[in-house]
C-alpha cells in the first residue's frame, strides 16, 4: 500500500497573513487527503491558544505581559499594511466581501478535517504556557527530534 | 439511500474542497451528494479529488453559465 500523501507546516509567524497562509495550506490539503500536522513554535503558538482575545496569558508577569502583548488569534497583526491594527480589520472585511474564508473560519475547518496540531516544547517553556492554555484539538507538545519523525516522507514548509 | 446537495458556487479556495470533504463525511455510506460549483479550480479540482479519496463520481452536468454539478456517491 502506497504511503498516504503528508504534509507537515512549522507555524512559526505569528502574523495573520502568515497564519492564513498556514491554515489555507492545511485545510486545502486534509481536503484532498494528505495527512497534515502543523508544529507550532514562538510567534505561531498564538493561533492554537483557547483564549483569542487579548489575555494575560503565561507563567509569570514578564511572559503574562508577553501574552497580552501577542494579543491572541483575533488580534493578529498582517506582515504589512498593519496600521496599528487597522489593517487586518480591513482584510478582514474584505475577504468576508469576497467570501473567502477568515482565519477563525480556516481554524475551524482545520480542526473538523483533523489536521494535527502539536505546540513546541521549546518555545512553550520560554513563553510560561502549558499545553492546557490550548484549544483542546492540540495533541502534544514536540521537540524537533518528534516532528522530525512525524514528517519523515512528506513534505515540510517553514511559515 | 438519501440524496445530498451542496452549493459551493459562491466559494473560494480551499473551502470549495473543504465543504464538500466535510459533507461526504457527514452523510451515510451510499448516499448521494451533488455538488453545484463553478468552473475552474473547483471544477477540475472536486470530482478528481473526490475520485482519488474513494468516492464514485456519477456524472459531471452543465448546469447554466459556468455552473455546473457533480455528483458523487458516498
Amino acid at each position: 500500500m502506497a504511503d498516504k500523501k503528508k504534509l507537515s507546516l512549522i507555524a512559526f509567524s505569528g502574523e495573520f497573513d502568515k497564519l492564513t497562509a498556514v491554515f489555507t495550506l492545511a485545510t486545502g490539503a486534509a481536503a484532498v487527503g494528505y495527512e497534515v500536522n502543523i508544529f507550532f513554535t514562538f510567534w505561531g503558538l498564538d493561533a492554537i491558544k483557547q483564549k483569542r482575545g487579548r489575555a494575560f496569558v503565561g507563567g509569570n508577569w514578564l511572559t503574562k505581559m508577553f501574552g497580552f502583548m501577542m494579543g491572541g488569534l483575533h488580534n493578529t497583526p498582517t506582515s504589512r499594511f498593519n496600521f496599528w491594527g487597522i489593517g487586518p480589520r480591513i482584510f478582514r472585511k474584505l475577504m468576508r466581501k469576497n467570501n473567502v474564508a477568515t482565519l477563525e473560519e480556516l481554524v475551524e475547518a482545520a480542526t473538523a478535517l483533523g489536521v494535527n496540531l502539536y505546540a513546541c516544547e521549546m518555545a512553550m517553556h520560554v513563553l510560561g504556557l502549558k499545553q492546557s492554555d490550548f484549544i483542546h484539538e492540540v495533541k502534544d507538545t514536540l521537540g524537533v527530534a518528534s516532528f522530525l519523525e512525524l514528517s519523515e516522507g512528506g513534505r515540510t514548509m517553514f511559515i | 439511500m438519501a440524496t445530498h446537495t451542496l452549493d459551493i458556487t459562491k466559494e473560494h479556495c480551499p473551502m470549495t474542497f473543504v465543504k464538500t470533504k466535510l459533507k461526504l463525511a457527514q452523510i451515510a455510506d451510499g448516499d448521494i451528494l451533488e455538488v453545484l460549483l463553478t468552473e475552474g479550480e473547483p471544477l477540475s479540482n472536486v470530482p478528481r479529488s473526490a475520485t482519488e479519496q474513494g468516492y464514485k463520481v456519477l456524472s459531471v452536468t452543465h448546469v447554466e453559465g459556468n455552473i455546473h454539478k457533480v455528483t458523487i456517491q458516498k
